[in-house]
């Protein structure tokens, strides 16, 4: 790849990123699978969405992983990010949970009691631009 | 259905729930629905938001107020103000002043203790897709390096920011390349210490499994600068995960020429290899390491000569911590200036901790140098759970010390750290409770830097040895007086005598405790107590006659009967036949077993 190449394949990216906040289409759960994550059941937790979603039919909703935010104590950690909703941190999120997350979050926009948490940080790549 | 414009956000983590978050909880339920709000807004209860010392807390979304020290009568104001006519309710507002001191983001928002730049992409891009890293500016800093930056200017950009190496000694990482930079050598080689072994500690671990791609944009760039054109990740093989992911990284960057043979297009070459690490703690030390690398026994060399000049395979060698190294990307991308802003005076950024221990929110924290112990355990960590009271924390693994109660305000920066007899170390973070007996743990961790010690120096080898045997004998009621003065000569000749950081530091825990918890010693040697009831053969179990209502548990579940008693009878411990497995006082429902 060469320069522009890797420009344009940027900003292709960066335009699919911010794409997924407006854009009616594109849902994202994305799920903690670090080794923390993993270890606290994060791949049962993966497996139920993932058969929740062909249960209710919901072939939109896409299912993706991330490494560890830093929240042990909450594992497995889940984030939902979807049109109308503000982005939201789930913890403790086992299979059950991660169903409740499909019929309520995903299906009729509310959220799941007791499992929201705070993200822990703001976002210095979003939120600084370039220099 | 219409959906929801707001949502209210109630913390209902322990803390904030015995101070009346049910009832505000209920009371903006109430609000919402008598206000005619209802199917506009969601109250929802959630997780614990750290912060407890504020608490209750309400967040309300999508403005992201966060409103704090929140009263069941503040119900209907927030209701009425924010929800209805859209303004704040600014008398309830986080004030934060005190978290952008340290970190003067002039762009950013942000009421956040946590400032994330070693952790940026960790917990929001897939690590296995590189595409994700792209979107979030990946690579953007080797662009700039290779086609608007000379060597120079990066080294000059490094010293600006001020970054400081995060392995432990703290040594300028601009220093360190400039070290290779200067000699002048066909070979020169990159080297990332993902060797991370302190018990307690996992950033590494996190930072490659969230966010590969970092380290490998920043070891190019390290190549780019010092003119070395290869580079080895030294990672101990009880990290699959973290390997499997670098390795995918590795391919997709090598795929998209961004790695190996003239990146994109430049003619610059540089790849990269990994290096399994058998889990030798030892080998996290660099002359180690790197002997290690070359296929030897990983044990320390005398420094000089250092590794910038004579590294692995005798070639000059940058080595770096992963946590350095994933600082490395947005200092060239966002500028030593901007990064200089983040931190105190001559401790510049972020450092990230492992908080664990007796700790209500245990965790990956990443918080600007100058956080203050406090505000890292009980704002972020939310303090100790059980009710229990706050004893020490212990920084710095095996290398590091205790930090006492009467500390809790102490910046964390290298400066502040050094003075307590602490340092900074990789990040662990071990809170400790009344429960916690500070002979025990210095024990702990000693026994840990023996088992390690790689026995080519006889300071390290014998004096560890020689001062966890006196600390048995103390733990164990056989200790001394004049133990105290013996502790402190050994270490000190440990300290000074041996080879490498390993030795060197290992006395530093018992030091550490000695200095801050004598009385503990004392206790130990002089009247054989444990006052933290912790050490076996210095505590006995009773059971208290006026509690025990002789349910017959304990006796059941003990495993040698030394407990006897009618049902329905006092209970009592045969001392002879106890082992002192606590089994009875961690079952007994009443509180009728003591220790003593």
């Amino acid at each position: 790849m060469n320069l522009e190449e890797l420009r344009k394949l940027r900003e292709e990216q960066k335009q699919s990123l911010s794409r997924r906040n407006t854009d009616n289409k594109d849902i994202q759960i994305i799920v903690g699978m670090g080794t923390c994550g993993i270890a606290a059941g994060a791949k049962d937790t993966l497996e139920a969405f993932i058969q929740e979603l062909e249960e209710q039919e919901l072939s939109t909703v896409r299912v993706t992983q991330t490494g560890c935010m830093g929240l042990c104590y909450v594992e497995p950690t889940v984030e939902v990010v979807m049109p109308d909703m503000p982005d939201v941190i789930y913890g403790k999120v086992d299979a059950e949970v991660a169903r409740k997350i499909v019929r309520k979050h995903v299906m009729h926009k509310t959220m799941v009691n007791d499992h929201v948490f705070d993200r822990p940080a703001a976002d210095i790549v979003e939120e600084g631009g370039n220099q | 259905m219409a959906a929801f414009t707001n949502f209210i956000l109630v913390c209902g983590g322990t803390a904030c729930e015995s101070s009346k978050s049910d009832k505000i909880y209920k009371n903006l339920m109430h609000e919402c629905e008598s206000q005619g709000v209802r199917d506009k807004v969601q109250v929802v209860k959630t997780g614990c938001f750290g912060f407890c010392e504020q608490g209750p807390i309400v967040k309300v979304l999508p403005e992201e107020s966060f409103y704090v020290q929140v009263t069941p009568e503040d119900a209907k104001e927030i209701v009425s103000e924010h929800l209805v006519k859209g303004r704040e309710v600014t008398r309830l507002l986080y004030d934060k002043a005190e978290s952008k001191k340290r970190a003067q983001i002039d762009e950013m928002d942000f009421y956040q203790k946590q400032v994330r730049v070693v952790l940026r992409n960790c917990g929001v891009i897939n690590p296995e897709d590189i595409n994700e890293y792209l979107g979030r500016d990946g690579y953007v800093a080797l662009e700039k390096v290779l086609f608007e930056m000379k060597p120079e200017d990066i080294i000059e950009e490094l010293k600006t920011a001020g970054l400081r190496g995060r392995g432990g000694a703290g040594f300028p990482t601009w220093m360190k390349w400039n070290f290779t930079k200067q000699v002048e050598n066909d070979q020169k080689y990159i080297v990332c210490n993902a060797d991370e072994g302190d018990p307690g500690a996992y950033m590494d671990r996190s930072t490659l499994e969230g966010d590969p791609h970092s380290i490998l944009e920043a070891m190019t760039i390290a190549g780019y600068t010092v003119g070395a054109n290869f580079g080895y990740i030294y990672i101990r093989a009880e990290y699959p995960l973290a390997i499997n992911r670098l390795k995918i990284a590795m391919a997709q960057a090598r795929e998209y020429g961004l790695l190996g043979d003239n990146i994109l297009d430049t003619g610059f070459n540089f790849d990269i290899e990994i290096r399994l690490g058998a889990g030798a703690f030892v080998c996290g030390e660099e002359t180690a390491l790197l002997r290690s690398i070359e296929g030897e026994r990983g044990m320390p060399t005398p420094r000089p000569p250092f590794p910038a000049t004579k590294g692995v395979f005798d070639q000059p060698t940058v080595i770096n911590n992963v946590e350095t190294w994933a600082n490395i990307p947005i200092i060239i991308m966002k500028g030593g200036e901007w990064f200089s802003k983040i931190g105190t005076e001559d401790s510049k950024g972020t450092k990230v901790f492992a908080l664990t221990g007796k700790i209500r929110n245990s965790g990956l924290v990443e918080v600007p140098m100058g956080t203050t112990l406090r505000e890292i355990v009980f704002d972020i960590g939310g303090g100790i759970p059980n009710g229990k009271e706050f004893k020490a924390v212990q920084t710095g693994g095996p290398s590091g010390g205790v930090i006492t109660k009467d500390y809790l305000d102490t910046p964390i920066d290298y400066v502040h750290l050094q003075k307590l007899g602490s340092i900074m170390g990789s990040g662990g973070m071990i809170v400790m409770d009344e429960d916690d007996c500070m002979v025990d743990v210095s024990k702990f961790y000693l026994g840990f830097t023996v088992d390690e010690s790689c026995g080519k120096c006889a300071p390290c080898r014998v004096g560890g040895r020689t001062l966890y045997n006196i600390l048995e004998r103390i733990t164990e009621g056989e200790g001394e007086m004049e133990d105290l003065e013996r502790i402190k000569s050994i270490a000190h000749a440990t300290q000074k005598a041996s080879l490498c950081g390993l030795g060197q530091t290992a006395p530093n825990p018992i030091i550490s405790t000695i200095t801050y918890f004598e009385d503990e010693y004392k206790a130990h040697i002089k009247d054989k107590r444990c006052p933290a009831g912790h050490c076996k053969k210095l505590i006995t179990y009773h059971i208290l006659p006026d509690k025990c209502i002789g349910c017959g548990l304990c006796a059941r579940r003990c495993p040698t009967n030394a407990i006897s008693g009618e049902i329905r009878q006092l209970h009592s411990i045969d001392q002879e036949l106890c082992i002192k497995c606590g089994e009875c006082y961690n079952v007994c429902k009443f509180d009728a077993v003591y220790v003593r």
